[in-house]
This record gives C-alpha cells, sequence and structure tokens, in this order.
C-alpha cells in the first residue's frame, strides 16, 4: 500500500516541478515575450486590454510590481481553473479548446503504437532470448540500426516509398477533409487509414528497444536459479518460458518505461511535424513558429500531464506485477 | 529518437559473486588479467561497430578538408549524382557531397559536446548521491525521477521557441540539451553505484578508514567504468538523435550545420515531392549508422558487464567447434588432468 | 539390474568443454539402494554437484557427460536409461519419480508467483485429472508435512524466512512421493538449530514415504549422523564408499582420514583439535587446497 502511496505522491510532486517550470522558464530566458504576443494579437483583430497584459503576464512574466511570490500564486490558481490564456495562431480560440480538439489524436495515435511496438517487441525479444544461438540471434545487432534512426527520417523514407511512391497511403493529414469528423464509419475508417503510416514509423523506431531490452533480460533470467527449478521439475518448456523466464526478464523494461516513453514522445512530435498530423505535437510546432507561447505554455502542460499520466499507471502495473515492491516500501 | 533499452536496476543475480563451484571455476575467462578484464573481446559485430564509428568520425573530420565548398550556389538545382556532384545537387545547386562532410563534422561536434555535458550531470547526480546514502540520495534520486519524467523534447521545444533566434547559439542549445537527458542515466548510475557500495572491498576500505573521495575513486569508480563508459555512448547517440530533430524543426543553433539542419533544408526545399532522394536520404542514413555503429560498441561493452551475455556467443563457437569436429569423424579432445588416462567421447 | 538397487551408476564421467577442458566427475560408480540415504562428502569444487545436477540432466553447457551411464530402477520394475531418454520422457520421469531440492533456496523460487502456484504447476503436469481443490489439498498438506503453515501457501518466496523458504522447497520435492531425492546441500546456508529441525523432517519423511536420498555436502559429520553409506570425493574422483559406522571408525583412504580430522569436537579436551592434527613427521594443515595436494600426493605414491 505505501508502494502506491509513495508512487502517487511522487507524481505529484512531478506535476508541480513540471508547473513550475513552465513559470520560471519565461522569466529566466531574454527577451519580453509578452510585448511580442501582444502584437500579433493586435495583428490578429484581438483587442488588448490591461487586463489582457496582466493575464498574459501571469503567464510568461513581465516588468509589474508584483512579487513573484503572488505572480507565482495567481499562476496556480489560473491554472487549476483550466485559464491557459487565447491562443493567438488560432485567435479567437481560448487555449485549452485548441489542445482539447488536438489531444486525442495524439494520444490514440502514440498510445496505440507504444502498445502495438512493446508488444511486439517484448514478445520477439523474449523469444529470441529463449533460444540464444539460433539464426534470430544474429539479427539482433541489426534492429541496433533499425532503433537509432531518426524517427522523422524513417517518416519521409516511409512516405516516399508509400505514399508518393505506391499511392497506397496519404502521405499528409489526419483524415480525409471532405468527410465531418464524427463516430461515423467512414470518418473512423478514413482516420485509421491516414494514421497507418505515423503509427508504423512510431512502431518501427521504438522497437529495437524493447526487443533488444527484452532478449538481454531472458539471456540473464535463465541462468538464474528458478528456471533450474522449474526445468527439474519437468514442466513443459512453453510454461518456463512465460510463468518463469519473460515474467521476471519483462519486470525492467516495465520499470523503464519512463525513459522509453520519453523518445516515443519526442520521436511522435517530430512524427507529427513530417505528416501534417492534426496532433498536439505539430500545434505545438505551429504555436512556436507563429509565437502564439501561452499555446506552447499550454501544450507543454497537457504532455507533461499526460506523460505523468501514463508513467503512474505504469508505476502502478508494476507494483501489481512485481510482489516484491510492495514488501520493499 | 532511439529508445534503446537501458538497465535501470541490476537484476537479482547478475551482480552476486558465484560460490567457487566448479562451473565458475571451468567457465572462467582464461589468462584475463589486469585492465584486459575490462575491455570487451573482439567479435565481428564490435568490428563492425568500431569500422561504422570510425567511418563516419573521419568522414566528418577529415571530409570537409577534401570536399568542395558546400556553399557555392550553382544553376543546376536538384540534380542527382553525376560525376561532377556525387551525390547531386540541392535545390540551390549546391554540392550535397560536401554539405554532408560539413553536417556530419556539426553533428558530431555537437554529439559529443552533449554527451559529455550529460555524463558528467549523470555521474554526479547518480554516483555522489548513491555513495553518500541517506537524505542526500533520497534528495538527488527524487530530482533525477523528476527530470526523467518531464517530457524532454517539448521543454526543449518551449525553450528553443523562447530564446529569439539570434541568441540561439551552439552552447545555448548543447546546454538545453544536457539538461534535459541526464535524468536517465543517473537512475542507472546509481543503481550499479548502489550495488557496487554492497559489496566487500569496498566496505573493507571503509573500514580501513580510507577517505570518501578516495574510495569512490579506487574501488568504484574502476568497477563503474564499463556502464560509464556505455552510458556515454548512449548520451551521444541520444544527443546526436536530439539535435537532428531540433534542427529538423528548425529550432537548432541558429548559425550551425548538422545533418539536422540539412534535413530541414531537404524539407523546405521539396526535396520529398521533387523525389531528390539524393538530399534526403543521406543525412538520416549517416544518423542511422553512426547510431547503429554505436551500439554494436555499446553492446560489446554490455557483455563486460554482463558476462553472462558472452557465454551465448561463446556457446555458439562450441558448438559450431563440435559440430565440426563430429562431421570429420575426430572426437573432441579431453586435456587429461595430473594423473588421468581417459577421455573417450560417448 | 539387481533389485536392491534404485539407481546405479557406472562409469559416468562430465566434462566442461572449456578452452581447456575441465574433467569434472572421472568414472563415477555408485548404487543407490531404496529407501537409502547416499551421503556425498567433499570439498568445494570436488565434482559432487556436478554429478548431481548430472543425474538429471541439468546440467548445462560447457558441461556434457561423456561417457557412463545411469539407470533408474522403478519400483514397478522397468530399468529407466536416464541418459538416454528423449525430452519429454525425461520431462515425465522429472520431479514425479526423481526431484531434486537445490543449494540455496534462496533464489531457487520463482521471486513472482506464490508459493500456491509453484506448487501447483507441478500438480498440473505430473497429476492430471485433479481438481483445483484436490491440488490446494495435496499442496497444503505437503507444507504441514515439513512444519510450514498451510495458510502461508499465499505467501510470496520473499515474505517467508530461509528456514521457510528451504522447508517449502523439500515439500516441493515431496509433492510427488518420488523415488529418489537429490539434496544438494540444503541446510547449508541455515542458523544449525534451524538444520537440525529440517534434518529430523527428512530423516522422518524417508522413514514414513519410502524413498530414497543422495545428501550432498561438505559437512561430513552431518552426514555420519544421518547417512546409511557415505561416498566421498575429491577431485571428482569417489574415492571410498562405506557404511556410515565404517567412515567414522575404520576409514581406510588417506584424504578420508584427514576429511575427519579437521572438523573439530564439542567434546574432547579444549586444544585437542589443533594439537591432534600432528601426526609423526607430518606438519598439520589447515589449509584444505594444501590438503588436497598432500593426498593426491599420497595417492600417487
Amino acid at each position: 500500500m505505501t508502494y502506491f502511496l509513495r508512487k502517487i505522491g511522487f507524481y505529484v510532486v512531478a506535476l508541480w516541478a513540471a508547473l513550475t517550470l513552465n513559470f520560471i522558464i519565461p522569466r529566466l530566458l531574454p527577451g519580453n515575450p509578452v510585448d511580442i504576443l501582444l502584437a500579433k494579437l493586435q495583428q490578429r483583430g484581438g483587442q488588448v486590454t490591461p487586463a489582457t497584459r496582466k493575464a498574459y503576464e501571469l503567464l510568461l512574466g513581465g516588468d509589474t510590481s508584483e512579487p513573484l511570490w503572488s505572480q507565482y500564486g495567481h499562476y496556480l490558481v489560473n491554472v487549476f481553473r483550466g485559464d491557459l490564456g487565447v491562443s493567438v495562431s488560432y485567435f479567437p480560440a481560448p487555449v485549452t479548446e485548441v489542445i482539447g480538439s488536438s489531444l486525442p489524436w495524439t494520444i490514440a495515435l502514440v498510445g496505440i503504437a507504444t502498445i502495438v511496438a512493446a508488444v511486439i517487441g517484448v514478445g520477439l525479444g523474449a523469444f529470441v532470448g529463449w533460444r540464444p544461438g539460433t539464426w534470430l540471434d544474429s539479427f539482433v545487432p541489426a534492429t541496433t540500426l533499425l532503433a537509432a534512426v531518426p524517427y522523422f527520417w524513417l517518416a519521409l523514407i516511409l512516405v516516399y516509398f508509400f505514399a508518393t511512391g505506391l499511392h497506397l497511403f496519404p502521405a499528409q493529414g489526419g483524415y480525409d477533409v471532405v468527410l465531418t469528423p464524427g463516430f461515423n464509419g467512414d470518418f473512423i475508417g478514413s482516420a485509421i487509414k491516414y494514421g497507418v503510416l505515423p503509427a508504423v514509423t512510431i512502431v518501427l523506431a521504438s522497437l529495437g528497444g524493447w526487443l533488444l531490452g527484452m532478449r538481454n533480460m531472458m539471456v540473464s533470467t535463465l541462468s538464474e536459479d528458478y528456471i533450474t527449478t522449474a526445468q527439474a521439475k519437468g514442466l513443459p518448456d512453453g510454461k518456463i518460458l512465460r510463468n518463469y523466464a519473460a515474467r521476471n526478464a519483462v519486470l525492467p523494461s516495465v520499470a523503464g518505461f519512463a525513459i522509453s516513453l520519453g523518445f516515443i514522445v519526442s520521436g511522435s512530435v517530430v512524427t507529427e511535424q513530417v505528416f501534417s498530423y492534426p496532433g498536439i505535437g505539430s500545434k505545438l510546432l505551429s504555436a512556436v513558429t507563429n509565437n502564439d507561447y501561452a499555446l506552447m505554455q499550454g501544450i507543454f502542460l497537457f504532455i507533461t500531464l499526460a506523460v505523468l499520466g501514463a508513467n503512474l499507471v505504469v508505476d502502478l502495473l508494476y507494483g501489481l506485477i512485481d510482489p516484491r515492491t510492495r514488501a520493499r516500501s | 529518437m532511439t529508445n534503446i533499452q537501458q538497465e535501470t536496476e541490476p537484476t537479482i543475480g547478475a551482480l552476486t559473486e558465484e560460490a567457487d563451484s566448479t562451473t565458475s571455476i571451468a567457465t572462467r575467462r582464461a589468462s584475463k588479467g589486469g585492465i584486459r578484464r575490462f575491455l570487451p573481446t573482439l567479435t565481428p559485430w564490435l568490428v563492425a561497430g568500431i569500422a561504422l564509428v570510425l567511418g563516419v568520425v573521419l568522414f566528418g573530420v577529415i571530409g570537409p578538408l577534401l570536399v568542395g565548398d558546400p556553399t557555392t550556389i550553382r544553376d543546376s538545382g536538384l540534380q542527382g549524382p553525376s560525376a561532377e556532384n556525387l551525390l547531386g545537387t540541392t535545390q540551390t545547386g549546391q554540392d550535397v557531397l560536401a554539405q554532408l562532410a560539413f553536417a556530419t563534422r556539426g553533428s558530431l561536434q555537437i554529439g559529443l559536446i552533449v554527451g559529455l555535458l550529460a555524463t558528467v550531470l549523470s555521474a554526479f547526480f547518480g554516483i555522489l548521491g548513491a555513495y553518500l546514502g541517506g537524505i542526500m540520495d533520497e534528495a538527488f534520486s527524487l530530482f533525477s525521477n523528476v527530470f526523467l519524467v518531464i517530457p524532454g523534447l517539448p521543454l526543449v521545444i518551449v525553450i528553443s521557441g523562447l530564446v529569439p533566434r539570434e541568441a540561439r547559439g551552439l552552447w545555448t542549445i548543447a546546454v538545453v540539451l544536457a539538461i534535459t537527458s541526464w535524468a536517465g542515466s543517473a537512475r542507472v548510475l546509481r543503481a550499479q553505484t548502489m550495488s557496487i557500495r554492497n559489496r566487500d572491498y569496498v566496505s573493507a576500505a571503509r573500514v580501513a578508514g580510507e577517505r570518501p573521495w578516495r574510495v569512490i575513486a579506487v574501488e568504484i569508480l574502476p568497477n563503474l567504468l564499463p556502464v560509464l563508459a556505455s552510458q556515454f555512448v548512449f548520451a551521444v547517440i541520444a544527443a546526436i538523435l536530439g539535435e537532428a530533430g531540433l534542427s529538423f524543426l528548425g529550432l537548432g543553433a541558429s548559425n550551425s550545420s548538422t545533418l539536422g539542419t540539412m534535413l530541414f533544408y531537404a524539407q523546405n526545399g521539396f526535396a520529398l515531392a521533387n523525389g531528390a532522394w539524393w538530399w534526403f536520404v543521406p543525412p538520416g542514413l549517416l544518423i542511422a549508422l553512426l547510431g547503429m555503429g554505436l551500439s554494436l560498441v555499446n553492446f560489446s561493452i554490455d557483455e563486460v558487464i554482463n558476462p553472462r551475455l558472452g557465454n551465448v556467443r561463446a556457446q555458439r563457437r562450441r558448438d559450431r567447434r563440435a559440430k565440426r569436429t563430429a562431421r570429420s569423424g575426430g572426437s573432441p579432445r579431453v586435456a587429461p588432468a595430473a594423473h588421468d588416462t581417459k577421455g573417450v567421447a560417448r | 539390474m539387481s533389485a536392491t538397487a534404485v539407481l546405479t551408476i557406472e562409469h559416468l564421467d562430465v566434462v566442461y568443454e572449456t578452452e581447456h577442458p575441465v574433467h569434472a566427475v572421472k568414472d563415477v560408480s555408485l548404487t543407490l539402494a531404496p529407501g537409502e540415504i547416499l551421503g556425498l562428502a567433499g570439498e568445494s569444487g570436488c565434482g559432487k554437484t556436478t554429478l548431481a545436477y548430472a543425474i538429471t540432466r541439468l546440467h548445462r553447457p560447457p558441461a556434457k557427460v561423456t561417457s557412463g551411464s545411469i539407470t533408474f530402477h522403478d519400483r514397478d520394475g522397468s530399468d529407466v536409461d536416464l541418459l538416454g531418454l528423449g525430452h519429454e520422457a525425461l520431462r515425465a520421469v522429472r520431479w514425479s519419480k526423481l526431484s531434486m531440492v537445490f543449494q540455496g533456496a534462496m533464489n531457487a523460487l520463482n521471486p513472482v508467483t506464490t508459493i500456491r502456484a509453484q506448487l501447483d504447476d507441478a500438480l498440473v503436469e505430473h497429476r492430471k485429472g485433479l481438481s483445483r481443490r484436490e491440488r490446494r489439498a495435496i499442496a497444503e498438506d505437503a507444507l504441514r508435512r515439513v512444519g510450514v503453515d498451510p495458510s502461508r501457501i499465499t505467501a510470496y518466496p520473499h515474505e517467508l524466512s530461509g528456514g521457510m523458504r528451504q522447508r517449502v522447497m523439500i515439500a516441493m520435492a515431496m509433492l510427488l512421493e518420488p523415488q529418489i531425492m537429490i539434496m544438494d546441500e540444503p541446510t547449508t546456508a541455515l542458523d544449525v538449530v534451524v538444520q537440525r529441525e529440517i534434518l529430523r523432517e527428512i530423516v522422518r519423511l524417508r522413514d514414513e514415504l519410502g524413498f530414497a536420498v543422495v545428501f550432498i555436502t561438505h559437512d561430513l559429520p552431518l552426514l555420519l549422523e544421518i547417512s546409511d553409506r557415505i561416498a566421498i570425493m575429491l577431485r571428482g574422483e569417489v574415492v571410498e564408499c562405506e557404511p556410515a559406522s565404517v567412515i567414522q571408525h575404520d576409514a581406510k583412504h588417506p584424504y578420508t582420514r584427514r576429511l575427519l580430522r579437521s572438523f573439530p569436537s564439542l567434546s574432547g579436551a579444549r586444544g585437542a583439535f589443533i594439537r591432534s592434527g600432528v601426526e609423526d613427521g607430518v606438519e598439520p594443515e589447515t589449509d584444505t587446497r594444501a590438503v588436497l595436494v598432500q593426498a593426491a600426493q599420497e595417492t600417487d605414491r
């Protein structure tokens, strides 16, 4: 029980750290983002009242006479109220609305791709690690090539071959723009079709890591005493592979999920750019290009929230599958 | 962006010393004393890895001296490979091969700088914290874990976005990349240090009254060297990939020329739409090959850290040898022990 | 073969095929009678564990059986050539006819599954047709027999103490009431008080169920207490194999005698152990490696 509480506590601390980072960074860097932002806002036809200026200064910092702590307090209150400002590049939509419309796309793409890559990678890794020395094992170093390939470059290659070359899949976008978004068969089918290449990119680029990690752990685990006991008991190979070897070998992969997820999130941001996929990553990049600082900050916050959430889920899962952690803390 | 798995916690059995059984006596690496114990064995994969790394590094270091000027603009835009331009030209007629050489140098530079910075940071937070133990360890560990879960590239993008373009120099980008990538290594180093710290020879040194810095330098660091080396290699790979991604997005260092910026220009020059594969394939391929070479080197370092991985290969060699002897009709020779004359094959 | 043996080992050789091959087991021949406790004693590295693993073919590369035979004489009358069995046939024999208790149960149990699951899968594999409840009853009964509270069946291995884990291992080995149990240093890592309890259990269970035991240890006095016969191993060879009383009072091989003298006695005059190590003209040897070399030289002579 203490394990679970500790984990939740940790993620609360991490969230607080992210919020604080979000607050501090614009204030530490050179330049005056608020002026640039307001100028852009006026260009788009927005109104700049003192209240507007105040609101943005809370987010990004400015020459106010208000003490830092007070600013910090107001900033936190605003964040929890859901007020992240108004987007400049998507004026007049508020930041939360822009995020809300694009976050599901990213979560669907990255979530599905990660699960597929993890399942295939761990499964193949377990199989290859079980019978080291077969011809399969000699391919393992070759997967390092795949693991070192930059996501966006792989995306470009895939687009080159499958989209512009063979015209099998579309090169850009999240769905066919003539359709109206909704939970109907046409739209979902179209979304899947447009999602294949981005998803394949993420799966291929992240597969190598899972596979290598699992294979190495299997080789280590197979020399443990409890494997010898299982063999001495005359258990069938399949049972030993699953219940004794893989069950133990998979633990570090789960424990190291945070690192893996970090890479996957980085990779998917760039992948979305290549495919102009309507996810939160491409919104972040267009925000940067347009000096839409409020949107940038808001997106960073939400990506962090999603990543922390995913890590929390996996950490809790780890507590379930490794009974020793519950005793340790 | 690779997610090559790093072992976060040492496995229960992997690092315990084996009892003095016949198995361990028999399989102990014969005659590998002193420093050789720490060096990986020379396998085809290691040779391939070193060859790849050396090839790319040489290309980046010497290449710029041998190729032409990468910035000369010609009229012959987007031409395929020819005798004059071995890798064709860009949209503005610049020689791709020349650009590739300079870009490789740029990527290597930043890769090394960031790799070094990140490794120093992770060594400090990982090793020192684990050695000191107690509240310092808890604090350092918490710090590392928080940095670990906060998404790296989005943070880098936000920071890069907030910095005006003129101020985005090489060192700014390097520092930002290092700050967002040290946490994973710190965790691994902490786990390793904790396991070494509990070993008998370290306890012996501490009981003998050696000062902490001496214990770290003499007892702990030498045993951490393989892991440190492995983490450094990871850091370099991650740095090159991270910088490439950043540059591809147009957020890299403003006056630099790396493989990432090359791909940025390729993308903006509609290389893909025009099928100019000679422009966008080589830069990414070079990154991938360098990454692969470094990973292969890491493979061999892994075998030093975890000797069981080496047994797999050794076993395969023994099986091949046994098959060969069986096929040629001979029997496996068994060197007789002191006063023994047996050894007939079954 | 004779009806008075349950296991016959003839001229067994096991070699570690490394760069410089190590002949770990040399021309070993032993017989095991039904219900007998055969002690196997020797120093570290003498090959007794290698021998134990070879019997059930649990030895892993680079270890290889290069010659000899191991025959299991089943209660039902058939003879099984253990070294020649196919994979599936070997699996069927393992645990149900011949089980093993490993050295240091610290790591011999799967850390991520419950005791119940680990006792269960042996039953599922070898006693098909039993219901879940029946299997659980058998498992709990086995735990009771070794002195472990049956309610601990839902525990994970790390929640049990070292002594309890070893008892669980013994319970697991007895689950299918095999005819032979091989025990490799089952009590070495435990406190002496716990050790005594477990040894008493083993002897009691042997009397109750009638299985034969190969008890491997370096602790010779222990073997003198519980074994029927004792075999002494030195550098891969069995140098002496006699009933326990013969070993204790009339050991013939010099190494056996030296081994016997190397254990201090709880009775007798204080200091006698150190002093009595001296023979006429021979220096007291407390370094075991030197003992081995000396003993080898003596046999050469």
